[in-house]
């Protein structure tokens, strides 16, 4: 297993800077994804690794290759670095049956003939299409395009794999089912992999690792589980969970968080500091209570939008709202009171100006 | 980070860093490799020979001793200009051949765009019948010499002016057909248009499909009139196209040599065309050039006059959006009457000629028509001193089918090389996207387009009548006929191949490379099958026209690589009717048959699964 690094890329189109300075590691056999908005350099970076795109500066190595270094003069083309690659659109070529898709690459790798059979239904069956090898792509349904395209690279067997989307194009149920043979292609093939998507719930499920991008940044790295409860900066805290994590602004006074409507108790560190704040907690780790408590805030019911398993609520304390979510399937009239409380351990708190988290709970 | 290098900032420009990543980039690069390569190619065969004529032109030659014998090879003169211009001898040079060629050229052009208008409307817009037939039908003068119409015009108007024998009609009636009748203008702009107006009407009624008859409606709905809307939604929405149809028809006119020469030439009537013909056949090239120039000149100030009228807004029929729908008007009792004008207009146009010159073909003594002279001899006779200057019949003599296996090769060496060119200035275009190399590209491949044929082909003599650096003297080679037909032809073809590969997603390459497939192999598993639908319609035009063509290869053509049509010209001169309309003929059912195949051809070649993806 090999590590893909990038050093200090910079990419530009015309006078737009996409890529800003990107250091990023994938370790050995890492499944990393790479997460953001779109448009923030996500296509554009993988494609710097595949080489189908030229970095302004930088150095990338693949395992103990550089494949590209802008000091060093050096930039390998695509077909010499040993990829593999998965487009949102598939790229099956349509003129060529499934079976010719999938040979296509191993015959100019010069196998041998039984080399290349075995190859071929091996990978069919993975991802079980076996009897399926003589249909043309167009003959085929969403799912199995992209299990082909999988096949292709099962067959091919590249140490380093990239997808781009590859979900994307499918219906909601699919995709669960297409996430699990994404996830066991990367097993099989022990590669080290780059995945992007800007679909969090992907992005969560399915990486060892997880890199935040907006505006050609990095944001945050870390494990899903990091950048979900740990996020470094109110651009990640935002942009991750659905629903979307509840902000407060105020002010700090008498060791809490003056936000108007609410107060937010303070931790002993930031309650010296003064000046404003952000605080910030996920709907699922504020407390709630049908009853009145001491010291908790009363809240008035506004939409209520249960989803099954769980349920949203938006609620309004005096002029602020908030969103809650609860387990299990919730009825309740319109302006029904509830008491809520923060848990502090559950509060991350943010610097406004320059956004980044100073102390999470 | 690298321990070898720091990975931030870039090496200077001139360190050997950097050169070696350009070098590196650029071998990366397929397309900004085979751009360069098509750009220098199309460069020396379209501006190096134009740029040569030019020099060639303001340069005292050795054939211009006869007229100044003081004068000083190779030198910087202005002769050439101030003959054509400024001597007594401009008159007839270049004064009446001007007013002839532009007389020629709008009057057809108007002919043309109205008939071929009429017909779009009609097959398009309203209820005719047999549209089925009437549609392939009208694509038929494509596949025909465009003088075919002047060879069955001579049979049926001929008159005893030339020497030989008389027409049909003189056959017929004991009249002497007149000879404005006969020959000259009015029979020149008659035939042409009744061949140009197939142009006019494809590009029209492609326009007027795309022209949505909702918008239409819409003008209905907001109170105006039948004839208002037509003016004010249908016409602008046409305007593009029915400029390019003015264009391409009158650039063509100018540069049309069958046609004005066996009608004209009899009568002394002289167009541009003509006139540099017989400048080259006096071997006073000097004169052919500088009128090939002026042609050029013409040529590009009436695309500019066209593109300041109608503007550059090419893309405007094609904006129908969704919702298209195309709505055939009701002729009602006029239904009946205007098919039957249809059907004796293709007739004409079609039809008869070809029977009139299978007549001709048969008739053992020229001029005589009855049923008793018909022979099969011009076909298959084997050689008859008292006969045709011993000529045999077509399917034994030599020359004929000499040049009919050049035509072949011709033609098929022209769309193999074309199609391949066309693909490739597609693939650098498409794929080099925003570069100023794809581009300027785009632009050169387009260049021929206004080089009139016939002042194309004297451009090509100026260039290739002596040998340059490795590539020997072209000049009477079968090489120089495949290359300027390529030539000519790439501006359709070139389109062809940018559609094509606009058509073919990117990722679908890219994967391959990615996945480890050299080039070459992309190009013949990838590229070629999945652009091959486009190309073989562009191919397919190309063989076409290369086996009809004879303005551009005209000045081109001596016995070591003649074609079918320059044989035809050849007994034309003199004046042996039944060869050359039976040579004629062939060469039409040959195109014909084998475009026939070649549509079955590709049509079962299960085209229709590459749409999907
Ligand atoms: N070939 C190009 N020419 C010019 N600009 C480009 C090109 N490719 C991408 N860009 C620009 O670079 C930026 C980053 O594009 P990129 O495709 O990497 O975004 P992305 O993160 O993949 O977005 P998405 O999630 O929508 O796919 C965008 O602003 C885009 O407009
Ligand atoms: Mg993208």
């Amino acid at each position: 297993m090999k590590q893909i690094k990038l050093s200090g890329i910079v990419k530009s189109y015309g006078k737009e800077v996409v890529v800003k300075n990107l250091d990023l590691t994938v370790e050995p056999g890492e499944f990393l994804t790479i997460l953001g908005p779109s448009g923030c350099g996500k296509t554009t970076t993988l494609r710097m690794i595949a080489g189908l795109e030229e970095p302004d500066e930088g150095l990338i190595e693949l395992g103990d290759r550089t494949v590209f270094s802008r000091n060093e003069g050096i930039i390998l083309p695509p077909e010499m670095r040993g990829l593999g690659l998965i487009f949102q659109s598939y790229a099956l070529w349509p003129h060529m049956t499934v079976a010719k898709n999938i040979t296509l690459a191993l015959k100019e790798q010069r196998l041998s003939k039984s080399d290349i059979e075995a190859r071929l239904a091996n990978a069919l069956k993975l991802v079980q299409l076996e009897g399926y090898a003589k249909r043309y792509p167009s003959e085929l349904s969403g799912g199995q395009q992209q299990r082909v395209a999988v096949a292709r690279l099962i067959a091919l067997r590249p140490s380093f794999l990239l997808m781009d989307e590859p979900l994307s194009n499918l219906d909601a149920k699919l995709r669960t089912e297409m996430r699990a043979s994404l996830k066991r292609l990367h097993r099989d093939l022990e590669a080290t992999t780059v995945y992007v998507t800007h679909d969090q719930i992907e992005a969560l499920t399915l990486s060892d690792r997880v890199i935040i991008m907006n505006e050609g940044r990095i944001m945050q790295e870390g494990t899903p589980f990091e950048i979900y409860h740990h996020p470094a900066n109110l651009f990640v805290a935002e942009f991750i969970g659905d629903p979307g994590i509840n902000l407060f602004t105020g002010i700090v006074s008498d060791g809490a968080l003056d936000c108007g409507d609410v107060t937010i108790p303070l931790p002993e560190a930031l309650a010296k500091r003064g000046g404003k704040l952000v605080a910030a907690i996920r709907p699922e780790k504020l407390l709630v209570s049908n009853e009145a408590k001491s010291g908790w805030v009363e809240v008035k019911t506004e939409i209520l939008q249960p989803t099954g398993a769980d349920t949203i609520l938006q609620v309004k304390a005096g002029e602020t709202t908030m969103t809650l979510l609860q387990s299990g399937f919730i009825t309740l009239a319109e302006g029904t009171s509830l008491w809520i409380d923060f848990d502090p351990e559950a509060l991350s708190f943010f610097d406004p100006e320059t956004q980044e988290n100073l102390r999470d709970g | 980070m690298s321990d070898t290098a720091a990975p931030r900032g870039k090496p200077p420009i001139f360190s050997k860093q950097n050169l070696v990543y350009q070098v590196y980039r650029f071998k990366n690069k397929p397309e900004i490799i085979i751009g360069v390569l098509c750009l220098a190619f199309l460069s020396f065969v379209v501006l190096v020979p134009l740029i040569q004529i030019i020099k060639d032109a303001f340069t005292f030659q050795s054939y211009d001793l006869a007229y100044q014998p003081d004068g000083e090879v190779g030198a910087f003169t202005l002769f050439h200009f101030d003959r054509v211009f400024n001597q007594p001898i401009s008159r007839a040079l270049f004064v009446k051949p001007l007013i002839n060629s532009l007389k020629m050229g709008f009057a057809v052009t108007l002919i043309a765009i109205v008939v071929g208008s009429s017909l779009a409307w009609l097959m398009v817009r309203t209820n005719v019948h047999f549209k089925g037939v009437f549609g392939a039908m009208l694509v038929f003068p494509y596949m025909m010499p465009s003088w075919v119409m002047a060879l069955a015009w001579l049979s049926l108007f001929k008159n005893d002016r030339i020497g030989g024998s008389e027409g049909l009609l003189t056959y017929l009636t004991g009249v002497q057909v007149p000879d404005w009748v006969a020959y000259g203008y009015v029979p020149i702009v008659f035939t042409l248009a009744m061949h140009y107006y197939a142009y006019t009407y494809l590009l029209i009624s492609g326009a007027l499909a795309t022209v949505d008859s909702e918008l239409e409606e819409a003008g209905a709905t907001c109170g105006l009139g039948k004839w208002k809307r037509i003016r004010i939604i249908t016409m602008p929405l046409l305007m593009p196209a029915l400029g390019s149809a003015v264009v391409l028809t009158f650039i063509r006119i100018l540069g049309t040599f069958g046609t004005p020469a066996l009608l004209g030439l009899p009568v002394r009537f002289f167009t541009f065309s003509t006139q540099i013909y017989a400048s080259i056949n006096a071997r006073n090239q000097g004169d052919a050039y500088v009128l090939a120039l002026v042609l050029i000149v013409l040529a590009i100030s009436f695309i500019w006059i066209n593109s300041r009228i109608i503007g550059v807004r090419k893309s405007y029929v094609t904006m129908t959006g969704k919702g298209f729908r195309k709505r055939e008007g009701d002729l009602g009792k006029w239904r009946w009457p205007a098919t039957i004008i249809v059907i004796l207009f293709l007739c004409m146009t079609v039809v008869m000629p070809l029977l009139l010159l299978l007549w001709e073909s048969l008739t053992l003594i020229p001029g005589n028509y009855s049923l008793s002279n018909l022979t099969t001899y011009f076909w298959s006779g084997q050689g008859n001193v008292q006969l045709a200057y011993g000529e045999p019949g077509v399917i034994h003599n030599k020359g004929i089918l000499g040049a009919l296996g050049n035509s072949v090769k011709l033609g098929f060496m022209a769309a193999l090389f074309n199609g391949a060119l066309g693909l490739l200035v597609g693939y650098a275009v498409v794929r080099g996207r925003g570069a100023k190399l794809a581009r300027w590209l785009e632009g050169i491949a387009f260049a021929p387009y206004i080089f009139p044929s016939i002042a194309l082909g004297a451009i090509y003599i100026g260039m290739f009548s002596t040998s340059i650096g490795p590539i020997p003297a072209l000049y009477g080679t079968f090489t120089i006929l495949v290359l300027i037909t390529v030539i000519k032809n790439l501006p359709f073809t070139s389109r062809t191949g940018i559609a094509a590969m606009l058509q073919i997603h990117q990722s679908l390459e890219e994967t391959a490379r990615v996945q480890g497939i050299g080039w070459f192999r992309r190009m013949f598993r990838i590229i070629v099958p999945l652009s091959m639908s486009g190309l073989v319609a562009g191919m397919l035009l190309t063989f076409i026209t290369a086996m009809r063509e004879l303005s551009l290869i005209i000045l081109l053509i001596s016995p070591g690589n003649m074609v079918l049509t320059g044989v035809i010209f050849g007994y034309q001169e003199q004046d042996m009717a039944q060869h050359s309309s039976a040579v004629t003929l062939m060469l039409v059912l040959i195109i014909i048959t084998i475009s026939v195949i070649v549509r079955l051809l590709s049509r079962g070649a299960g085209v229709g699964r590459l749409n999907a993806t």
